[in-house]
């Protein structure tokens, strides 16, 4: 049984003999030598991970200006800041946009602005007070010019990631990319092998106080992040390190279309050797990972899963769902990631990195809860209106227009026998069909493809979609499509004016 | 070989393509076009060995031609390798290599500009 301390592995660091490699080569290892020779051979393996992290953000302390202002909102490079700490204190999150320049650039750019050493604007304001008695400010400075200046992101190195793509029929733009329509595509993120967390999911040597690489700076583990999900293999971290020791190599400012901006951080934890336990499961493999592919067409908390895949198939450039083949891509870096983790390998080769013991456990039990809500969210079958007529697509025109007058209403569903809906038709395509001297039954006018909405959605999604396809009523239809309802903008902006 | 054309209001009535396809006798495959008050601007592709005399032929009609050697620019300082423009391209212009980087086959590019919106980075844009 090998059995080794993190104060022998850091005096093999001392006198240079240390045998530090990455996880992917650790693979190859355990695979050879098996759990225990790999044990032996190596001291220390590196992780690694690249990508789209938009839980992070820096504190920064810009020193007092004369006469002293507390600052009550701050904005850099016209990117607002939290200053609801203290006078001059200010932290700058990834994801707030530019009040100038929108989703183009947002925090996670000031934050790479600064660590290439680019000058920022300040500008704040203040009420004033008689300690504090200035009420505005503008001012350009560099990263040397503000006294602390810490990354600290709430929630970093997530484990692994939900795989994405969109049945739906148009693209959506997500944080995760372009989804192209038909599950035109898939895009996953995470290092898989090289994940620091699938290294060491039981948290044996990651910890609270352990030192870690981020983004080129040497930072530390300061406890579980936030959503941390251990029981779904889906931990991750609460992580800080000094921007001023980082660099552009490893921390870069990015946008997705539509969506927003974030920051790219390239983070590694090193995982010491201390016994052949530990070794196996850095041995592990992409394809022991798997991850759940979500349908992201489905605008709710739970997307429904379309398929479980591993990291080995996603890698490999495409997946298959039912019959179909889907490209995917990655929205993390593996080529970064690989040099995150071989950068830190070499800093604790030449004896510039030391490992360090916790000194607290990261929770391996901890529950991510949804939001408790209160004040119930209107439902889509607590605004429709029911009971409405609907018409088979077989009769004639002139019937259908005869029954919306009738009715007194603008839309009528058009339904095959046993009430499935299979059309539309409205007021303006009979009124169309009419100007064009067009006779016939209803199936040659209506529309075929309708846009339909569940009676447990919450209206929130029935006004979404009206929006997004620019139309004025929706069919409510149960899982089998069966007409129960139609909900119209009216009724939308009735409840609005509270009129219901 | 991508060709770049660009024709003035003057000419834009005329149906040029198909004069130069039946002077030449090569197929030009259109990839793009885009028409407005400013004049006209087609990206087509042709054969590689045909490239002279189409450009010959589009020249004498007053149009202006600018052959596409790299249709899509990647900024290697902007770019970090993630892939986010693999599966949006139409043409499978981008690939891994075994290092993970992306490299990108420039022939395969019909200036879509699907990856443009794609790359979290800023690191394409398309030639002009």
């Amino acid at each position: 049984m090998v059995e080794k301390t993190v104060q022998e592995i850091n005096q093999k660091i001392r006198d240079g003999s240390v045998h530090v490699v990455t996880a992917e080569e650790m693979t190859e290892i355990v695979e050879t030598l098996g759990p225990k020779g790999a044990a032996k051979e190596v001291d220390v393996v590196t992780t690694g991970t690249f990508g789209a992290m938009c839980s992070s953000g820096a504190i920064l302390n810009f020193g007092h200006a004369d006469p002293p202002i507390k600052m009550q909102k701050v904005w850099l490079n016209d990117v607002e800041a939290y200053a609801g700490l203290a006078a001059v204190d200010a932290y700058i999150g990834a994801t707030q946009l530019s009040e100038s320049r929108g989703m183009e650039y947002g925090g996670g750019h000031v934050i790479e602005d600064l660590v290439a050493g680019k000058s920022v604007e300040l500008r704040a304001i203040a009420y004033g007070t008689d300690c504090y008695p200035r009420r505005n400010i503008e001012t350009s400075l560099t990263l040397s010019d503000v006294n602390q200046a810490v990354m600290i992101n709430p929630r970093n190195a997530y484990q692994r990631y939900n795989v994405a793509t969109n049945s739906s029929d148009r693209i959506l733009h997500t944080y995760m990319g372009p989804l192209l329509p038909n599950l035109g595509n898939a895009i996953y993120s995470g290092s898989g092998a090289l994940s620091p967390l699938f290294n060491d999911p039981t948290y044996a040597t990651i910890g609270i106080g352990t030192r870690i690489f981020l983004c080129g700076a040497h930072g530390y583990i300061i406890g579980e992040g936030t959503q941390h999900d251990p029981t779904h293999n889906l931990g991750t971290l609460m992580v800080q390190g000094n921007l001023k020791e980082m660099s552009t190599d490893f921390v870069r400012g990015a946008s997705l279309y539509k969506y927003g901006t974030t920051l790219y951080v390239g983070l590694s934890i090193p995982i010491p050797i201390l016994n052949e336990n530990i070794a196996k499961r850095t041995g592990i493999k992409d394809a022991d990972i798997s991850t759940n592919v979500l349908d992201y067409s489905v605008p709710r908390r739970s997307r429904p899963t379309l398929a479980r895949v591993t990291y080995e198939e996603l890698k490999s450039g495409g997946i298959v769902i039912g019959k179909k083949e889907i490209r995917t891509s990655s929205l993390s870096s593996l080529h970064k990631a690989r040099e995150v983790a071989e950068t830190l390998r070499e800093r604790i080769k030449k004896g510039e990195f030391y490992l360090s013991e916790p000194v607290g456990k990261i929770s391996t039990k901890t529950v991510f809860k949804p939001m408790r809500q209160t004040g119930g969210l209107p439902l889509v079958k607590d605004v429709m209106t029911d009971g409405i007529g609907t018409i088979k697509p077989d009769v004639s025109i002139e019937e259908a227009a005869k029954r919306i007058i009738k009715g007194g209403f603008n839309h009528l569903p058009v339904v095959s026998d046993d009430g499935r809906l299979v059309g539309i038709v409205t007021a303006w395509d009979i009124s169309k069909a009419v100007a064009m001297k067009k006779r016939g039954k209803v199936e040659q006018i209506m529309t075929r493809k309708v846009i339909v909405v569940s009676p447990s959605d919450p209206i929130d999604i029935a006004a979404r979609k009206l929006e997004q396809y620019n139309i004025s009523a929706l069919p409510v239809v149960d899982a089998k499509r069966k007409v129960i309802g139609i909900i119209t903008s009216e009724d939308l902006s009735k409840l609005l004016a509270g009129g219901t | 070989m991508k060709m770049l054309l660009h024709f003035n209001p003057q000419i834009i009535k005329k149906p040029l393509i198909a004069e130069v396809v039946l002077e030449t006798g090569v197929l030009v495959n259109i990839n793009k076009a885009t028409i407005d008050t400013a004049g006209g601007k087609l990206i087509i592709n042709v054969p590689d060995k045909d490239a002279k005399k189409v450009i010959k032929s589009f020249k004498s009609r007053g149009v202006d031609v600018v052959t596409l050697e790299k249709p899509i620019i990647m900024i290697d300082e902007e770019c970090v390798h993630c892939g986010a423009c693999i599966s949006v391209c139409p043409t499978n212009v981008f690939k891994y290599e075994a290092d993970g980087s992306v490299s990108v086959d420039y022939k395969e590019c019909i200036q879509c500009g699907a990856c443009i919106t794609a790359c979290p980075h800023n690191a394409l844009k398309l030639s002009e």
